[in-house]
């Protein structure tokens, strides 16, 4: 899973690509802020908890954002704490990662049609990174969220942001048209 | 439970005459007492102070909208007396308004029952009533921004919040 699991050999000295360096160090240590909305967070808590123990994959929360590293929107996103979960991760250093947990911060959830007071999305206001569907998602389905996170933060590479390009491109060849 | 509301009925009339009550609904699981708007703080301080009744505690105070063609909303008070174990429903009706120029404004019963404080606020949230007398009559639940008042029966939600588009 990680450079450390290789054996070293015998001159204490590990040649790897400064890329995968970082990377790796990045996705072993996601510190989520500790913050909930509803009810997904109490499925949030409970995999913080030893009996699913996120410690194993170096995920601690942290009580501020500006120590955290991947935001878990875990619960209703009402309109009145749109603003605020806006300003929380505008907080938070960058690199920084989102993870939309359930049903309502998807999409709306049950609230997507008479829900006046629910944001249909939390990727209205801010990027998502990973989705974690369920109502509310199992721990294990978080687990599996934080994997998926942590395979895309593996891909991510300093020198040639392929993303960004393709969006320039896209962008571009739009303008010409 | 009808026996003690025929009671308390009874003692309302006594105190305030009949013109007082409106009408009541016996044939409910907690019959209700229909009271003119106006002297609804009266009534309450009665209920509240007499030694027959004592009702020390307002558990619920809610309201409903009966719809554009009716143009009346209700507000519904359950009393409970912890002496005597009697639970009494009072219900005012009042002309429903537009909920943007006129509204529907009643007296505030704050002064009776504390905890009326926050119920009051909460049917102005999502009724749009104006409780007169209310020491801090603000929403509760809803941004203070927010435009309309949701439980409305004729309430359209905004386009936009703060630039977040409300609709799916």
């Amino acid at each position: 899973m990680s450079l450390l699991d290789h054996k070293f050999g015998q001159g204490g000295i590990v040649v790897s690509q400064l890329e995968d360096v970082l990377n790796w160090a990045r996705l072993s240590s996601l510190f989520p802020m500790s913050f909930g909305l509803a009810c997904c967070a109490i499925e949030m808590m409970q995999t913080f908890t030893s009996g699913y123990d996120l410690d194993r994959f170096g995920v601690i929360p942290r009580p501020s954002p500006r120590q955290s590293d991947v935001m878990i929107v875990a619960g209703t996103v009402t309109f009145k704490m749109a603003d605020r979960i806006r300003r929380l991760y505008e907080q938070m250093p960058e690199p920084r990662y989102v993870i939309s947990m359930g049903s309502c911060s998807n999409c709306g959830g049950p609230y997507w049609e008479h829900g006046y007071h629910v944001v249909k999305g939390v990727d209205r206001i801010v990027p998502v990174d990973i989705y974690v569907p369920g109502c509310p998602p199992r721990p294990e389905a978080l687990i599996g969220g934080f994997l998926k996170l942590q395979e895309k933060i593996r891909r991510e590479t300093l020198v040639a942001p392929k993303a960004v390009e393709r969006f320039l491109e896209n962008h571009k060849s739009e303008k010409d048209v | 439970m009808i026996q003690k509301f025929e009671e308390v009925k009874k003692a309302i009339i006594e105190q305030f005459g009949g013109e007082v009550v409106c009408a009541e609904y016996t044939n409910l699981m907690q019959p209700q007492l229909h009271v003119e708007a106006a002297n609804i703080k009266e009534v309450c301080l009665f209920l509240r102070d007499d030694s027959r009744f004592f009702f020390d505690q307002l558990s619920c105070l809610s309201a409903v909208d009966t719809g554009v063609e009716k143009s009346k909303i209700e507000v519904i008070y359950h009393l409970y007396s912890i002496p005597f174990d009697v639970i009494f429903v009072l219900k005012i009706e009042t002309e429903r308004g537009d909920g943007v120029i006129e509204f529907a404004e009643v007296p505030s019963i704050v002064d009776v029952w504390r905890a009326a404080d926050w119920h009051e606020r909460e049917a102005f949230d999502m009724f749009g009533i104006k409780f007169s007398g209310h020491p801090d009559l603000r929403r509760i639940l809803l941004p203070a921004d927010w435009e309309g008042f949701p439980l409305r029966k004729d309430y359209v939600e905004q386009e936009f919040y703060h630039g977040i588009k409300v609709a799916y």
